[in-house]
């Protein structure tokens, strides 16, 4: 009996998600009187070791060139595998894209019940219930798991990284893997900019822009909060921002510590998607706006004339 | 070519959210029912698109559930796929619909699979990768493009902060997101055809589920906003920083 983490990395280094889902992982080992183990797929570029510091006792890495871009499929066998020979009874995802690929396989695989989108640690005093958001974020369910085998896949900051002393052992483990049926071609990346479901800051913007040309003053805002940038589903829909800076029911459900939306109305679909955010501020002309019901703090004013001074305000208090 | 586009009912997405029987049902009064719209705007539309450039294309659809399932099968027919299947039982978890598509799907022996990245109730994101865990296909999830080329897949999808392309020799299970193709409206064309399209209903295989639902809950309310006046951006500034630490 241990609980087993996942530890996803990109381009060999260890995702912020990673480390929420091994603090997730190392509290519940603690609730349940085992240990946490991780395990990494791949080639990482940092020190396993050093993952310790987040309350695994131990890293199970499983070295082939093969696993260095994600085939769910390869990735599902190799962990099934681990998880196999570790005797581990909880398994534990980051739900990011990766996580998604490869958790509900290993569900299937090892007929092990699967909580996708946990907003927090199971309470296990009768049996073993998850609770997750269900209804884009309008509300939560607790879940039963009823399987001798739990998965958990951990929504994005809906856990705190928690360091502490230690350092884990780190083990190579032979697993077998087959040749992978996804061939990779290319990737792209934004460099030096937030991904979208990591990040703590998000500045997101509406119609009330009126056009992409006056995106400018939202990615200076940005850039200061070091934030990553969204919008409304409108403005993808214009083609005034890439769709996947559409944030809502209908594209990327987010929950940074703090979202400010400017100019945008704030639609129940809308409200879906960043509801869950800790601090709301939204900066609208209309007072009537639908979502300042929804807000923590609000300024009803021209977004043209709010946002540069509120970036300058910021700029001052970083600085 | 032979796709299996999975269909899922859902609440519209500006129905109101409550719960009966002590917080263990989903209260269904007055409640509008859609096409999961991720199923309908991405998975389905790029299935048709597909059978559009190739007219020998086959496009099957499915859904798990009860009689009132099938005014939405009857609309995803509208607007477009050939024929459709009903498994007729009632949602229990994650795998259970999937091990009852994945059985269908064995025995129509289809290229493709498509999903809808996630459903808009249960934000499980899981149906794909179980279904083709179960069919031992590779898996693509929250796909922007999807492109065929003969029996090899060219297939983007999102990944943190970009996006990645790969190759896969079909069959292959792919979950669509924003980007695979654009919404439509069923013609009316398209909606007799569907009254006449046929709808198989079958019986669920035997599948024991692996979760159940103990209780729903609603998150509490938002204490009210707090308003700042717009010429006092710095007052905002210290708000969020002394009091909601969010800075």
């Amino acid at each position: 009996m241990s609980v087993l983490i996942f530890v996803d990395i990109a381009e060999g280094q260890v995702k912020k998600v990673s480390l929420e889902a091994l603090s997730y992982g190392a509290k519940l080992a603690e609730q349940l009187g085992t240990s946490a183990e991780g395990v990494v797929l791949g080639t990482p570029k940092e020190d396993l070791a050093a993952l310790g510091k987040y309350g695994v006792s131990k890293i199970h890495h499983v070295s082939n060139p093969a696993l260095d871009h994600l085939d769910a499929q390869l990735y599902t066998k190799v962990i099934a595998e681990v998880a196999g020979s570790t005797g581990a009874t909880v398994i534990v995802f980051p739900n990011n894209m990766d996580g998604k690929s490869i958790a509900p396989r290993l569900s299937a695989r090892l007929k092990a019940g699967l909580i996708s989108g946990a907003v927090a640690l199971p309470d296990t005093s009768n049996g073993f219930i998850v609770k997750k958001n269900v209804f884009s974020g309008k509300a939560f369910a607790n879940i039963s798991i009823t399987t001798p085998v739990k998965i958990i896949a951990l929504n994005p900051n809906a856990y705190p990284v928690r360091t502490g002393e230690g350092t884990a052992t780190v083990a190579a483990f032979e697993a077998k893997v087959d040749s992978p049926r996804v061939k990779v071609i290319s990737s792209t990346k934004a460099s030096g900019e937030v991904p979208l479901t990591e990040a703590e800051v998000v500045v997101s913007a509406g119609r009330g822009l009126k056009g992409p040309e006056n995106w400018g003053m939202v990615e200076e805002l940005a850039k200061v909060l070091h934030a990553a940038t969204a919008c409304s589903r409108p403005v993808a829909d214009a083609h005034w921002r890439p769709h996947n800076e559409h944030v809502g029911q209908t594209g990327i459900a987010i929950a940074p510590n703090l979202y400010i939306a400017i100019g945008i109305s704030g639609a129940i679909q809308h409200l879906a998607g960043v509801n869950r955010s800790k601090v709301i501020v939204v900066i609208n002309k209309d007072p009537e706006a639908p979502f300042f019901k929804a807000a923590d703090y609000g300024i009803v004013g021209d977004a043209f004339d709010v946002v540069p001074k509120l970036t300058e305000a910021i700029r001052k208090i970083k600085a | 070519m032979k796709i299996l586009v999975c269909i899922s009912k859902t609440p519209d997405t500006t129905a109101k959210i409550a719960f009966t029987d002590n917080n263990t049902k989903f209260d269904t009064s007055g409640v509008q029912w859609i096409i999961n719209p991720y199923d309908e705007w991405y998975a389905l539309v790029r299935a048709i698109e597909l059978k559009e450039k190739d007219a020998s294309t086959i496009v099957h659809l499915v859904t798990v559930g009860g009689a009132d399932a099938e005014p939405i099968i009857r609309k995803a027919l509208a607007l477009g796929g050939d024929e459709a299947f009903r498994v007729n039982a009632d949602s229990h978890d994650s795998f259970y619909i999937a091990s009852q598509i994945a059985s269908i799907a064995k025995e129509g022996a289809y290229d493709l699979v498509f999903t809808g990245k996630e459903t808009i109730d249960y934000n499980g994101s899981s149906i794909g990768g179980m279904v083709a865990e179960l069919l031992d296909f590779p898996y693509i999830s929250l796909a922007s493009k999807f492109e065929l080329n003969g029996t090899k897949a060219t297939i983007t999808r999102e990944i943190e902060g970009g996006e990645e392309t790969a190759e896969v020799d079909l069959p292959v299970v792919v979950s669509a997101a924003k980007g695979m193709a654009e919404q439509r409206i069923p013609n009316m064309r398209g909606i007799m055809a569907a009254r006449t399209k046929p709808l198989k209903v079958s019986e669920p295989v035997a599948v024991e589920a692996l979760t159940s639902v103990t209780s729903f809950g609603l998150p509490p309310a938002k204490a009210g906003v707090k308003l700042v006046p717009a010429d006092n951006v710095d007052e905002l500034v210290r708000l969020l920083h002394e009091e909601a630490k969010a800075l």
